[in-house]
């Protein structure tokens, strides 16, 4: 019973989606203030998610239950992720060993999500989608995981949420050292790709290939996809700050802390152009990739 | 009045749907989608895709080809679906009436729910016009 008030209501599903949501409207908001318009109500995000559940749901010729079931796929995968980021952030010592792999690997869903139901619709541009999307998930993973191994590393090796937790809240947080910096850098790089936003979104290019993976997509799952990214962008930054920034977990701090994380993904996004998906990869491999060894090899040797 | 109703009319994603116009009212649209008018405090947004979309913007006199393409676009845009004819051309064909490839106007081909008059209409005359349409949309679910 607890199991599944935590899972659905909080910090599950409700309270993850009405933060990730409301970050959303501050994106949405920050953004037009920087091009000096007025935009959209605080509740403009719930407004389009009801819009959306009230509209048909059309299935593409030839594509079959796959396409339908490929957003419930992502959205219960990061629900799960946001629930055990959330419950290792009130009790540190709930989690189990190798939580921190699982995190890793429920993060990458909701994007195989979108490649499924992108192929599945059977559409070019979704191929086209779902293609570069495939190919940024390959970009992004390398650096990441050698910055979440440097965060192992300097927990002496442990590989659950809440020792990570207990060894920053006991010797400062990661972020303090220097290999600690950088990986939060290449982390911080990847978030963005991960949230799908500018610079790296060309796998949803509007202008481009018109929404790309999500073309074919109209109603109901629509509306489940951007509960994904709603979620998503809830749960992302959380995991980044419990990985380097856990020195002080009151509540109060960790919504600074959200809040600063969710400044830097509006900036990034307001100020760069959309890269193409060969200079994503090129980036991802090349200068953040070697950073994030940098950082791999320093704090090896204890810095 | 029902809920899911009531967030069509605060958050309708336009698609731009252009047969054959001289382009001059497709600019007045861009225009209102600028930061000095900025239709999204409306929670308008442009749709990339029909599957997005809440309502076909329509500029243009339909000819032989784009007829077709029209009458597509809107069997593939999920109902509840709205259209704005938008510009003298797609609402009445001005002086294409009797032109050789002009087979029929735009409300022929799809039900158009609102008309937007001008050559090319103003981006206020544009919003204007949508604020109609949500008006239409609230009374006629009202009445029923
Ligand atoms: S109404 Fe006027 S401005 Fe608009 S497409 Fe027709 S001719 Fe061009």
């Amino acid at each position: 019973m607890m199991i599944l008030f935590n899972y659905l209501i909080f910090p599950g599903f409700l309270f993850a989606a009405t933060v990730g949501l409301i970050a959303g409207w501050v994106d949405r908001k920050v953004t037009a203030r920087i091009q000096w318009r007025k935009g959209p109500p605080w509740y403009q995000n719930f407004v389009d998610i009801v819009k959306l559940t009230g509209k048909e749901t059309i299935l593409p010729e030839g594509a079959g239950i796959t396409f339908l079931l490929a957003p419930y796929l992502g959205l219960l995968c990061v629900v799960l992720a946001a629930t055990i980021l959330g419950m290792t952030l009130i009790f540190p010592s709930a989690g189990f060993t190798g939580d921190l792999i699982v995190i890793l690997y429920l993060l990458v869903i909701p994007a195989i999500a979108m490649m499924i139901g992108a192929a599945a619709s059977g559409n070019p541009l979704a191929s086209v989608g779902a293609s570069r999307e495939m190919k940024l998930v390959l970009a992004y993973e390398l650096p990441f995981l050698l910055s979440v191994i440097t965060v192992i590393i300097k927990s002496q090796g442990a590989i659950r949420l809440g020792s990570v937790i207990v060894h920053q809240a006991a010797s400062g947080p990661n972020i303090g050292s220097i290999s600690g910096i950088s990986a939060f850098i290449v982390c911080i790089l990847c978030m963005q790709a991960k949230l799908g936003l500018v610079p790296f979104d060309s796998s949803e290019a509007e202008q481009e290939i018109m929404g790309g993976t999500l073309i074919e997509y109209s109603g109901l799952p629509l509306a489940i996809f951007r509960l994904t990214k709603a979620v998503l962008l809830y749960t992302t930054p959380l995991f980044l700050i419990i990985l380097f920034w856990a020195g002080n977990l009151s509540a109060g701090s960790i919504i600074w802390k959200y809040i600063a994380l969710l400044v830097i993904i509006i900036l990034i996004k307001n100020t760069s152009p959309r890269v193409r998906i060969d200079q994503a990869l090129g980036f991802f491999w090349g200068k953040a990739a070697i950073l994030a060894a940098a950082a791999v090899i320093l704090a090896l040797a204890g810095k | 009045m029902n809920l899911k109703l009531r967030a069509l009319t605060k958050s309708l994603w336009v698609f731009h749907a252009a047969t054959s116009p001289c382009n001059n009212c497709d600019i007045e649209i861009l225009d209102a989608l600028t930061p000095r008018h900025d239709i999204e405090r409306f929670g308008m947004v442009l749709a990339g895709s029909v599957r997005h979309a809440d309502v076909l913007l329509v500029t243009g006199v339909p000819n032989y080809k784009t007829k077709e393409r029209l009458k597509k676009l809107y069997s593939q845009a999920p109902k509840p679906c709205l259209v704005a004819a938008i510009g003298n051309c797609a609402c009445g064909r001005i002086m294409f009436k009797d032109s050789y490839n002009s087979p029929c106007p735009v409300d022929e081909i799809v039900p158009v729910d609102v008309y937007i008059s001008g050559c090319p209409p103003k981006p206020e005359a544009i919003i204007a016009g949508v604020v109609k349409l949500i008006n239409k949309v609230t009374s006629s679910a009202k009445g029923t």
